[in-house]
């Protein structure tokens, strides 16, 4: 089965980005295919760097991140909510006249089209809000 | 992408005090350019984002609540609303936007997008798509 996923709640305050991290590990264990993880409204903020949780706790960011990097996976953050909320990679903090990017390793910021392709292509999508 | 599958964006949340019910509205424009078949649900306190006369001017948000009246130029005509959420809330299909779209089909006749449906119906109406988004 491919499955797609949007994750639509921010990291610490919400569960929606472990129970989905959680998810897409499973399934892919499982031989399942994930084709696109899409991350909107505050869920874009998983995908900052900058983030320091306590030593203690899981680092949620690097978790995708790694997951990203060992399967291949197609993190997207969506631009139009990451720029409400600072979320920028190095071509839109040029673009925009920022003075600095803050996105980590394994995502990309795309459009919300690629969220309706992602409906499209996949078998089933799955969204893991509040 | 030949392939056509039915969305259905379900709207449960009020139209401000959260962001929601405003970037749902973003993917649906955007959605329309793929030529799906698409459909919007509203219940619970997504019913109000559908009310006539919003004003927002006091609380320093954008009023969106016009758009919903251009969806028929998107092709986006079938906007389904919960009775039962209505009921719930003292509200009737007086309260909410004369929204209409052009029925290319019928010579251009412009009929309501809204379609009031019962909670059993919802379910069917869910239960029919191949993609189910929920805000």
């Amino acid at each position: 089965m491919k499955f797609g996923i949007v994750v639509s709640e921010g990291p610490y305050t919400h569960q929606a980005s472990d129970s989905a991290y959680n998810f897409v590990k499973a399934a892919l264990a499982t031989g399942h295919e994930v084709s696109r993880v899409f991350f909107y409204h505050d869920g874009v903020n998983v995908g900052t760097r900058l983030s320091i949780p306590p030593q203690d706790d899981r680092q949620i960011q690097e978790q995708w991140s790694a997951l990203a990097k060992e399967h291949e996976l197609d993190l997207v953050i969506c631009i139009a909510a990451a720029q409400r909320r600072g979320l920028l990679d190095q071509n839109e903090a040029d673009r925009q006249g920022k003075d600095a990017n803050n996105i980590a390793e394994g995502f990309r910021i795309s459009g919300l089209g690629q969220l309706i392709e992602m409906g499209i292509q996949a078998d089933r999508t799955i969204t893991f809000g509040d | 992408m030949s392939e056509v599958k039915k969305f259905l964006y379900v709207n449960r949340k009020a139209p401000y005090g959260t962001i929601y019910a405003q970037e749902a509205l973003e993917v649906v424009l955007i959605g329309a350019a793929f030529d799906q078949d698409v459909s919007l649900a509203f219940l619970d306190d997504g019913v109000f984002q559908l009310t006539k006369g919003q004003d927002t001017k006091d609380a320093g948000l954008k009023n969106f609540s016009p758009t919903f009246r251009a969806l028929g130029d998107y092709e986006v005509t079938k906007l389904y609303v919960e009775q039962e959420s209505l009921d719930e809330r003292g509200l009737t299909l007086d309260d909410l936007q004369d929204i209409q779209y052009e029925d290319e089909d019928d010579d251009y006749e412009e009929k309501p997008s809204i379609i009031v449906v019962s909670r059993a119906g919802m379910a069917d109406v869910m239960a029919d798509q191949d993609v189910v988004l929920s805000f």
